[in-house]
């Protein structure tokens, strides 16, 4: 038989190359519509340019109180799901303190990053503290999910955001820098673990109920 | 196989890898298949553009004219020509400098490495060896 010709030769090898490289990247796009938001991202200074936490409450509250969280921890979850209510509409409504959300996704939480995300990118359409409570509230069911991507965008469109904005937010990582800065201020501040409280320069760490929380809201600043 | 079909299948490969690249910068691509995460910081940098466009797209497009022109260098019409050799071994020489300055950027700069971005390193790396030894060839075979 005779042997083929240099030029069939490289086009079979063109072919193959062609079709590996068409069906690794039609793999890798069908794969997961997830992003992964990264750990190592270079902090810009324009990441948190005029940004100092999710903000709620008045700026002449006499107390500020900034909470340190993880979007997967159970604990901060409780203290979401039980507590902040009480705290936002007796003691953040009324003007007497000023609470500041700031992330700190744990390393052991594979999706606490992407949650963060997920609500920053809420934020970007003005309700982060309405995503924020959905995501705590739906914790149980996208924590273990292989695609909590698919849950939390679900949220989005449930709490009425721009679906397109928020994918548009989300596949170019906006925030993944000024999570990452958010993070790394919390370990500058001694931050350990999920949730901690900065009251009056103090930190608490670990579910702190209402009553705690008033109480040391009271010891600065007596009740009117 | 000659050294035109080799340069040929180096820039294919290089095609590929800059359009996964560009996939993941456009967000179709959820995560890089990389392994040590800095891939994504590479990526995320703000030097991933360049004069306001996306390095990967540059690369995507800097390959598929490299392509082309391989392709058509593959022609028995132009199989004694120098003139076209000569453009491709001037846009691949453009390219492989353009590689050496993003890998000073990787190194220096961003203080990460990009597999994908090491191996479009070595491809084009290859391209231009193969096509500069192409040019070799013909010139020595006219002379």
């Amino acid at each position: 038989m005779a042997e083929p010709s240099p030029m069939k030769r490289f086009y079979a090898l063109f072919a193959v190359i062609a079709a590996a490289g068409v069906g690794f990247l039609l793999w890798q796009m069908n794969k997961s519509s997830t992003p992964a938001v990264p750990v190592k991202v270079t902090v810009q200074p324009a990441d948190t340019a005029g940004f100092r936490g999710y903000v709620l409450g008045s700026d002449s509250a006499p107390v500020e109180i900034i909470e340190y969280a993880d979007y997967q921890c159970p604990a901060c979850q409780q203290f979401a799901t039980v507590e902040w209510s009480y705290v936002r509409d007796r003691l953040v409504t009324p003007g007497r303190v000023r609470w500041v959300f700031k992330d700190f996704p744990l390393q052991q939480h594979p999706w606490a990053r992407l949650a963060a995300h997920s609500a920053a990118c809420a934020s970007d359409q003005g309700k982060f503290w309405e995503y924020a409570d959905a995501v705590f509230a739906t914790q149980p069911d996208w924590s273990a999910s292989r695609d909590a991507g698919k849950i939390f965008r679900a949220q989005a469109e449930k709490v009425g955001l721009n679906a397109a904005a928020w994918d548009q937010c989300m596949s170019a990582l906006k925030f993944a820098g000024r999570i990452q800065a958010s993070a790394e201020e919390g370990l500058k501040a001694g931050v350990g673990s999920t949730p901690s409280f900065v009251i009056g320069g103090r930190i608490y760490a670990g579910v702190l109920p209402y009553d705690k929380i008033k109480a040391l809201v009271d010891s600065l600043s007596p009740a009117p | 196989m000659n050294l035109r079909m080799g340069a040929a299948l180096a820039a294919l490969a290089g095609l590929f890898v800059s359009a996964y690249l560009w996939l993941y910068k456009l967000g179709v691509i959820g995560t890089l298949a990389c392994g040590t995460g800095g891939c994504e910081t590479v990526q995320l940098s703000p030097q991933s553009r360049f004069m306001g466009v996306e390095v990967a797209a540059i690369g995507f497009a800097g390959y598929a004219l490299l392509l082309l022109l391989t392709m058509a260098s593959l022609q028995p019409r132009y199989a004694n020509s120098t003139r076209l050799l000569m453009v491709i071994a001037l846009l691949g020489g453009g390219a492989v400098l353009f590689t050496l300055y993003l890998k000073y950027l990787e190194l220096f700069v961003i203080h990460a490495i990009c597999r994908w971005c090491v191996g479009s390193a070595v491809l084009i790396g290859v391209f231009f060896t193969l096509i500069m030894l192409e040019l070799r060839r013909v010139r020595r075979q006219q002379t």
